[in-house]
């Protein structure tokens, strides 16, 4: 097996520059030796860089650097199976290195930035990393013939080496490091047939799992300099509070605190180590200045977005005459509401800086590697090339390192600790009560049936936009178009549709991309409402939604599997059901059933879960089942449990005991069938993120009748205690 | 500052100078830099801290390190070399349990734990050793299947 290099070059050493060609691959050229680095150059001149993604040196040492992070999805060696297959590497000895940060190498194909998220770096990258493969392999192609005296046509790879079967003869790729290195890159190089490949497809054993086993893989968390101080920090507990006045008299008389540091918006204890840090923090005097937001609850975010969501919304999308299909036939009406969610990824936020006056560097795990360094640059007060990320494997993403906040709250740390290394730690209440939240979404639904068919549509989606937050260029119109996905492109075949967008910010609340994103919101409020008008039309909610996929093969086939190995139809218990939940997210085409009791007190019991994915093709498939079962399990645990609520502008939860996880105990056994197919891979990291909260919604529907619209499940309506 | 504590971690000492009220997480972490015992809620939630004491698993997020000093330390950078923490790991890769990772050294120190005192443990047996490690990555799935199979050793 591999290793992964726990290193990232500086931008400087890695001497590219972008050329990016029409197909979108991000070749790279040599710069001309320097003076200055004549001798590093000197070494590194038998060394064959095609491209950003690869680096064969002559002793044939394979490296491949890694554009997309890992954060337990498993691209890493996804990534590694792609640019392999066509290069025709040897998989087990290859080494791993993450990108320094990048944009022109490493940015993501669709964003245009250097970021891992919206489940597309499979999808992405599929195209590009082929060919930057194939490219290399061709170069090194060329180099062998050239020394044979052979038409390339004549020679072959495999395992590391050039062949030339006619002759016999053979050379390793790091013979031809150098010669290849003086190859002219190919702009359109073949790849390979499908039927082909000897990587994609297969189960591969991942390349981070064996020092995940162990201990040894270094996190964010775990970095540890030299000299280094530990501090943890607390912001105002109020949304956008300053601090008013700190008594850090008991504070500084803790053994191991050595800085209290007082911001306008925050304070940090820093120490010998977190426990000084954390003990400091808690024996600091604090009044804040809560300023505006401490009005805020929940109850007031409720009544705006309600409110707003009446009114009407910018058009996403119109397909028939929706006024007239409202009217043909029987209407019924529906509002979906889903809850703030906080990410809790298992390593709380976390960020170790080194600053001085002309430069600084972060330790940590990101998911947007250029923007934690234009953030901590514009916060250091330095030019973005005197900041030097040095990325981690992330000990959960979520979503939640899409932002640069805790980087720039570490660098705001550092610079009062004259040019002493620090680790900033979030403690859990930190991490959860400053979160950026899965937004509160509102979405309202008219339809009308006919004959037992929908012929009329109406879908209004409320909620944050937070596209025009996170990357405004793509808020257009007055649209977020991560708000309205799966919306506008729902499978189901109905003749006058209709969508609309309302944008609504909760005051105070910062939110941002939480796993699942846009179709977590619209694939809930969509399945939920098509099981109640499958009731309404008495038809069985597999068959009803088989009647409404005529225009979508791959995801009736989904729905047809799921059925199948789900045993739906078949008898249950009393207070048992099935429910089941269609989705054409993110580029794949998926059905889940969820197998739910709920007893007399409203307790639910998951008893099982199936589900069937066509992801394309999947090209490690044993991860995509991975994929399945966890996402299923966070969405479960959402609708379960998860509820962030804010009263007098404070979050109210603090840590896992009162923002559960779905545990062991809870976890039903989860069945994925990843189906055949040759279509271009789709994403599959927040799939089933999706998929879990509307199945157990139609389960407790099919079970008890009750149509539960909101979130989290409320065990009080299922009983009886308290009406819907 | 207290006398040094004399620590015994995976069968070798260590001094360290530490308050007595300091949970031995954070020596672990900051003062010996053995990082791959992991901080995740400090209230004894969530187990990623989970480490043995005696052989017994226990959340060192809580754990004084007085509490600790005189008795056997094992993190999961020594579990490897007992027979069942090597069984566990073992069949982890197997079945390529882990995601993100961040958990997994208190999923392996509680799973391992199990099997040292119940070498055929039942799904309620799975239940109660293993309820107490969150896993926010969804591994719970492979978690109970890798139990049985380090159980079973390599048969299934």
């Amino acid at each position: 097996m591999g290793r992964i290099e726990n290193i990232s070059l500086a931008p400087s050493r890695r001497a590219f520059i972008a050329g990016g060609t029409a197909g979108g691959l991000l070749l790279a050229f040599h710069f001309p030796v320097r003076d200055a680095r004549a001798q590093e150059e000197a070494a590194a001149a038998a060394r064959f860089e095609p491209n950003a993604f690869i680096r064969i040196d002559a002793s044939g040492a394979t490296t491949l650097i890694m554009p997309q992070v890992e954060m337990g999805q498993g691209v890493y060696t996804s990534i590694a199976m792609i640019l392999a297959e066509e290069l025709d590497a040897e998989f087990s000895t290859l080494a791993l290195e993450h990108a320094p940060p990048n944009d022109s190498l490493y940015g993501n194909p669709t964003f245009g930035i250097q970021v891992t998220g919206n489940s597309n770096s499979i999808r992405a990258f599929w195209t590009p990393l082929r060919t930057a493969g194939a490219a290399a392999r061709a170069m090194l192609i060329d180099a062998a013939a050239a020394q044979w005296g052979v038409d390339a046509a004549s020679c072959t790879t495999a395992s590391g080496e050039v062949r030339h079967e006619p002759s016999g003869r053979a050379l390793a790729y790091g013979a031809l490091a150098d010669a290849a290195s003086r190859m002219t890159p190919p702009q359109n190089p073949p790849l390979k047939d499908p039927n082909d490949f000897t990587l994609i497809g297969k189960s591969l054993k991942r390349f981070d799992t064996p020092d995940k086993v162990n201990g040894k893989t270094v996190y964010g968390i775990d970095v540890v300099l030299p000299g280094m101080k530990f501090a943890t920090i607390a912001a105002s507990p109020v949304f956008g509070g300053k601090v008013a006045r700190v008594d850090d008299s008991a504070a500084r008389r803790i053994p191991g605190v050595t800085d209290v540091i007082v911001l306008d918006d925050m304070v940090a204890v820093a120490g010998e180590h977190m426990w000084a840090a954390k003990k400091g923090l808690e024996a600091l005097d604090i009044v804040w200045d809560e300023g505006a937001n401490a009005a805020v609850s929940s109850a007031t975010v409720w009544e705006d977005i309600r409110k707003a969501s009446e009114s009407d919304g910018v058009v996403a999308h119109s397909v028939g005459d929706i006024e007239k299909g409202l009217k043909d036939g029987d209407l019924y009406e529906a509002a979906y509401e889903l809850p703030f969610l906080a990410h809790a990824t298992m390593e709380p936020m976390n960020c170790t800086v080194r600053l001085d006056a002309a430069s600084c560097e972060v330790w940590l795990g990101t998911q947007i590697m250029t923007r934690v360094q234009s953030t901590v640059a514009e916060a250091a007060g330095l030019p973005v090339e005197a900041v030097t990320v040095h990325n981690h494997m992330l000990g959960g993403g979520f979503g939640r390192r899409l932002e640069p906040d805790m980087a720039v709250k570490a660098v705001r740390v550092a610079k009062h600790l004259n040019g002493a290394p620090v680790k900033v730690v979030w403690t859990r209440e930190e991490d959860i009560q400053h979160d950026i939240y899965r937004p509160v979404y509102r979405d309202t639904i008219s339809a009308s049936l006919s004959k037992g068919k929908i012929v009329g549509w109406k879908y209004k989606v409320a909620g944050s936009a937070i596209l025009a937050r996170w990357l405004p260029p793509a808020f257009q119109n007055g649209i977020d178009i991560d708000a309205i996905d799966c919306a506008v492109d729902m499978p189901y075949d109905i003749p006058n549709f209709h969508v609309e967008y309302v944008r609504v910010e909760p005051p105070a609340v910062p939110t941002g991309f939480w796993r699942g994103v846009g179709p977590n919101n619209n694939v809930f409020a969509i399945e939920c409402f098509i099981d109640e008008l499958a009731r309404k039309a008495g038809t069985d909610p597999v068959e009803f939604r088989r009647g409404l996929l005529g225009k979508a093969p791959r995801l009736r086939a989904a729905l047809d599997l799921v059925a199948e190995k789900s045993g739906w139809g078949e008898k249950l218990p009393p207070r048992v059901g099935r429910g089941v939940c269609v989705q054409p997210a993110f580029g794949s085409y998926i059905a889940t059933v969820v197998e739910a009791e709920v007893d007399e007190q409203g307790e639910v019991r998951l008893r099982r879960v199936t589900s069937a994915v066509d992801t394309g093709i999947a090209v490690n498939p044993d991860t995509i089942i991975a994929q399945m079962q966890g996402g299923i399990i966070f969405s479960l645990t959402a609708a379960l449990y998860g509820d962030v609520t804010i009263e007098r502008g404070r979050v109210q939860q603090s840590n896992f005991h009162d923002y559960r996880m779905l545990r062991i105990n809870e976890t039903p056994p989860i069945d994925v069938h990843v189906m055949k197919s040759g279509e271009a891979p789709g994403g599959i990291g927040e799939a089933g993120a999706t998929a879990g909260a509307p199945a157990l919604r139609n389960a407790i529907y099919a079970a008890t009748g009750i149509a539960l619209r909101r979130l989290p499940v409320d065990r009080d309506v299922l009983s009886g205690r308290k009406k819907a | 500052m207290p006398q040094p504590k004399r620590l015994s971690i995976n069968g070798e000492t260590k001094l360290v100078d530490a308050p007595d009220d300091m949970p031995l997480l954070w020596v672990l972490r900051d003062v010996l830099s053995m990082t791959g015992t992991k901080f995740g809620c400090g209230i004894a939630q969530c187990g990623a801290c989970t480490v043995h004491i005696d052989g017994k698993p226990v959340r060192s997020c809580l754990l004084p390190v007085s509490a600790a000093s005189g008795r056997a330390i094992t993190t999961i950078e020594g579990i490897g070399a007992t027979p069942a923490g090597s069984k566990v790991q073992q069949a982890w890769l197997d079945l390529e349990v882990v995601q993100c990772g961040y958990c997994q050294s208190g999923q392996i120190m509680s799973a391992a734990a199990l099997l040292a005192t119940t070498p055929n443990p039942d799904d309620s047996d799975i239940d109660a050793a293993m309820a107490g490690n969150i896993c926010r990555c969804g591994t719970y799935v492979r978690i109970r299947e890798a139990i049985k199979r380090a159980a079973g050793g390599r048969q299934t």
